[in-house]
This record gives C-alpha cells, structure tokens and sequence, in this order.
C-alpha cells in the first residue's frame, strides 16, 4: 500500500449526483499517490466528536496537479449525514491513500468492471488506467433504481460496451448485475473482472468471472475502525498461496482481492431471519444498493 | 503556581524501578498493532513506549466478523485476540522496532497461567523489550471465566507466574479489567504476586444490537467498550488505586492510566488521579497522530499549570 499521509482537507465542493453526493476535497499530498481503487478516511465532527470512528470512501478521481480527490457517498447514518452538511471552506481532517488498488497490467489487456450504486466510483480512473496501457473494456452497472447509477454517462464516455441494469428496470434492462456479465465478457473478450460492490454481489461476480475463464478482482466491503491496518476490525478469511485460509485485513491487504482465495460463505454476515426482518429492510438487501448499510462500512 | 515554557518541562516517567521513559505517553495494547503501520504517523521512538497488540504463545484467529460497532463516544470491539504468536513478534516485529528505537511493553496473555509465563520467557534478552504488560482482562475470550482479573486469586496466580519467568530487569504490569466488585482488590492481589506497574484500564464489556438485522451488531454478541465514553470510568479506577497506594493498603507501583485519552487534557486528568504514565488507545484509529497530539499538549498543559515535570502532577488530586 500507498505511505497514507494525514492531512487537513478543504472542501472545495459538493453537489448532488442523483440519490448520491459528490465531494470534492484539496488534500495536498494525497492525490498523487492515489491508485483506481485506493480509499482515504474522514474524520466527521473533528476530534472531540461523540461519532469517533472515521468513514471510509473509494476514491472516484484524483488530480495530482490541483491536488485534489473527489468521493461519492450516499447518506446511510449519522457519520454521512454530517458529511453531508460540509460546505465549501469547511475542513475535514482526511487519511490515505489507503489499501491496495486493483492490479493492472503493463501489457494491453481486456477487461470488464462491475459496479453496484455508488460502487463505481473508482471504476472509471481503473477505466482510463487499462485504456492507457492500450486494453479494452467493457462496463456493467447496476443499482435499485435509476437514481442510484452512478456514471453510466462517463463509462458511455470510454466505451460502447456498457450493459446497464436496475432492480426495478427504471432504466436499463430490469435486474441485477450479473445478469449480464457473462454476456458482456464474452461481447469484449475479457480475461478479468474488476468489481466494487456489496459482498454477496462480488461473491457472485467472482462465480460467473471464473465460469467464462476470466480473473476476479473484488473491492470488498468490511467495517473499519482504523483503516490503517493497526485494529484488526475488517478482517475476511481469505486463501493464501500455500492454501491455508487466513483473517486478513481488508484496509491493507485489501480492500481489492482475488475472488477466488476469498471464503465468501465464511465472510458474509449471516442472512437474517426472513420472518423476522421488517420489509423495507429486506427490499435494500436484495438489491445491489446495500452499501454501508451500517454506519461505518467502507464505500 | 507560574506557567513555564513547555519546552522546559520534565517529561520522563518511571516505567519501573529500573526503567525510565523519555516522556509518559504511549499506545495500548491493540491499538497500534506491532507499530509498522502507526509508523507512518507516528515515528515508534517518539512514544513514551509501545505497547504491542496481546501476543500469545501460538497463533490466533480469533473471533468472526462483524468484530466492531461504532457507540456514543466509542466502540465495541470482539477482535479476540486475534494474533501472529510470540514467534513471529520475537522474530519479525521486535527487531523491527528496536532498529527504530522504540521502547516495547509487550503484551502477553494465555488460557493458563503457565501459557502467559511461556510467552513472557520468550521475551527475555530481546532488543527493545522494557516490560511485560499482563493481560489478565481481555473480555473478547471464549469463555468469561477466562478473565483472570475478575478474580483477585485468579490474578495473582498469573502474575506470579509471569514475574517467576520474566527477565527480573524487565517491569511486568498487570492490565486490570474495570468490571469486577473492586478493582482495588484486584489491584492488592496483582503487586502482592510481584507486579511491578498497573495498567489500567481494560475495555469494558458491552453489547449492542443492529436495527436493520434485529440482532447483537457483533457477532460474538458482547465486546470491549472503549473511546471517550469510558474515561471517567477509567479515571475513577486510577484515583481508587491510587488512594489505597497512599493508604498503605498496597505498595507504590507506577500506574499506567488509559481509557479513552483523546488529548493532553485527559492525559492529565490521568496523572492527577495517580497516573504516572498514560496510553492512547480508541483516539488511534480517530486520529493516527493522536499520541503525538497528546504529548504535545500535555506538556503544553503541565506548563501552563506550573508542573515543572509531569511527575510533580502524578497523585497531585489527592493533597
């Protein structure tokens, strides 16, 4: 990983972008050593504030000449909430990079990125860094409902192979996100699969991936306290080369994996109990539009 | 009493008789992991000491995620003890810290006492090691029952045990638990059995529940309550130690103050209960540079009160 750095950031803007909030922050020293999948961490109401935990965002872009990073966050509690009412010239205290990007070859290659929601944030700087080695690539987006897309325009923007799907078919084709993956890897040849997403979206992801013989790279989503590596919080069982299944962290050596070496039966939390979960509970769990449910789980 | 230039405060702290620290703050127990990653933030031989994350005699998983839960002013966390083994931070981690000067209060812990005095031997003779920190209080265990420190004969038949097989220059402090009948009891057992310091205060057991799955947010149900919320508890457990110190109900040991310091202004509300040093837990993983922070404004703060060394602030509530 990135040496993380800590540092007051400004916010220099924030907007809305569909169901979701675009923030744009001048964090100097930080945006150059951004990588396509890295995340920072925000400390929201400052040191003294009773919400002690900072929120961890993927970066959506990075600009190393205005040294500034951009994220996308949805309001899910109380600690995005109080982001949400950052205006300009306020400052947040702000780490990172953080974690271990997605991997990207030197040589040309093809490639498909999956996205649930907000999700796909950090999927177009990943675009452009495959783009720029001479490879292909194809997109899959996905959400709820069409408010919750975020970015079919910009993946329009680098490619034409983008397949569009919403839970209640609001736009694009109705359903989820793997519905059309295996078509698409097969439409661009591609013999990876990047994804950002909730778990048991990536852990279907990485089915369908190895299915059609490609890689599986997987930005998972576990609760942090420290985003830094020193807490222990966000571990996931996950293989190494030698076989053996280890909890390692997903903020450092993660949050993008090998799907395959991920135990996803053992990482996803227990689903709960039908017959005791509210509706509306259930309607965010069956779409792919469950990120940071929780407070405090990283986007 | 006159304010004084902060640069001109005493800032060393007895560790143990045979150990003095550049300054009193530094980071509990598995809140700075083996220090590589804090080291982006915080240079090891900055801090007072480092304490390690609980090291025991061989690897350990511990326990399923969810492990944590944000709560007002803290967290709950069920790590369990998660750890690479005695080995591997005797092998990998401590000379890692020694190149980098760091002063290293390991802390051990066991399913039984002579687990927790393996794991202590292994440490003598090691570069960088200046204590052993006894954690007889973690809640995140199996089995409650388990929790040494809510026993005071449970304790001292650890601590004995530990101080039997630990290199006799190394202080070995005893992590005290704030959820027993009397934490002094606790403590009287502790020295009684040849501790050296005590640390105070380990987390304290709670739960909470998740009202999207309406059930425990964690999934070992209970875990470690610590951050901000808990800082009177802990102070209050300083103070009571303390004044039995000055009663004659126990011998004098430093005390190692923790629970929720987040700036110098809590670090000294430490020293003046009794803390003759402090450690900066939860405020870690809010703000990486905290034991910097608190450093700088606790000396900051001894000044502007007069204090020309912390250690005329230690116990200085109980005149």
């Amino acid at each position: 990983m990135a040496r993380p750095v800590q540092t007051p950031a400004e916010v220099l803007g924030i907007e809305p972008a569909g169901a979701y909030h675009r923030l744009l922050l001048r964090a100097p020293g930080v945006a150059e050593a951004v990588l396509p999948g890295h995340f920072v961490t925000l400390a929201i109401g400052g040191r003294d504030s009773a919400t002690p935990l900072r929120r961890a965002f993927s970066v959506h872009r990075a600009d190393p000449v205005a040294d500034t990073i951009e994220l996308v966050f949805a309001e899910h509690g109380r600690g995005t909430r109080a982001l949400a009412r950052h205006r300009p010239g306020d400052t947040v205290d702000l780490v990172g990079p953080l974690g271990t990007p997605f991997p990207v070859a030197d040589a040309p290659e093809t490639a498909v990125l999956v996205a649930g929601g907000y999700g796909s944030a950090p999927m177009f700087s990943l675009a452009e860094a495959i783009l720029a080695r001479g490879g292909r690539v194809g997109f899959v987006l996905g959400a709820a409902t069409a408010d919750r897309l975020f970015g079919v325009a910009a993946a329009r923007a680098l490619t034409p192979h983008v397949a569009v799907v919403t839970d209640d078919g609001s736009y694009g084709a109705r359903g989820r996100a793997t519905d059309p993956l295996a078509a698409m890897i097969r439409a661009v040849g591609a013999t990876v699969v990047h994804s950002c997403g909730p778990m048991p979206m990536l852990r279907a992801v990485t089915d369908v991936a190895v299915a059609a013989g490609a890689r599986s790279h997987t930005a998972v989503e576990e609760a942090m306290a420290c985003g830094f590596g020193v807490c222990m919080s966000c571990v996931l069982p996950v293989a190494g080369a030698d076989g053996a299944t280890r909890l390692v962290r997903s903020c450092t050596e993660g949050p993008v994996f090998d799907g395959t070496t991920v135990r996803w039966p053992e990482a996803s939390p227990p689903e709960p109990s039908p017959s005791v979960e509210p509706r509306e509970v259930r309607e965010v769990r069956e779409v792919w539009e469950v990120r940071e449910v929780r407070e405090g789980v990283r986007s | 009493m006159t304010a004084l230039e902060p640069a001109d405060v005493d800032m060393s702290a007895p560790l143990g008789e045979s150990v003095t620290l550049p300054n009193p703050v530094g980071t509990a127990s598995g809140c700075a992991g083996y220090g590589r990653e804090l080291a982006a933030f915080v240079p090891p031989a900055e801090l007072g000491v480092l304490t390690t994350k609980t090291v025991m005699v061989r690897p350990r998983q511990g326990r399923p995620t969810p492990r944590m839960a944000e709560t007002p002013s803290g967290m709950l966390n069920s790590v369990g003890l998660q750890g690479a083994g005695v080995d591997h931070l005797v092998t990998r981690e401590l000379p890692w810290l020694a190149e980098r000067g760091a002063r290293v209060l390991v802390s051990v812990a066991g399913e039984r006492p002579e687990e927790f005095a393996e794991a202590a031997a292994r440490l003598t003779g090691r570069p960088g090691v200046v204590g052993v920190e006894v954690n007889i209080s973690c809640p995140n265990v199996a089995d409650r029952g388990l929790v040494f420190a809510a026993d005071p004969g449970a304790a001292h038949e650890v601590v004995a045990a530990v101080r039997a097989a630990t290199d006799p220059a190394l202080p070995v402090y005893a992590k005290l638990t704030p959820d027993v009948t009397s934490i002094v009891d606790v403590a009287v057992a502790c020295v009684e059995a040849g501790a050296d310091g005590l640390s105070m205060i380990n987390t304290l057991l709670g739960a909470t529940m998740d009202l999207d799955t309406l059930r425990p947010a964690l999934a070992g149900v209970t875990g470690g309550l610590s951050g901000p919320a808990v800082r009177p508890v802990a102070v209050r457990c300083v103070h009571q130690v303390y004044a039995a110190m000055r009663d004659g109900r126990l011998r004098t040991v430093p005390i190692l103050g923790m629970g929720g310091i987040t700036s110098g202004a809590d670090a000294l509300e430490f020293a003046l209960a009794g803390a003759s040093g402090v450690a900066v837990g939860t405020a870690i993983f809010t703000n990486p540079s905290a034991p910097l922070d608190v450093l700088r404004e606790l000396r900051q703060a001894l000044a502007e009160r007069g204090f020309a060394s912390f250690r005329d602030a230690v116990g200085y509530a109980h005149r």
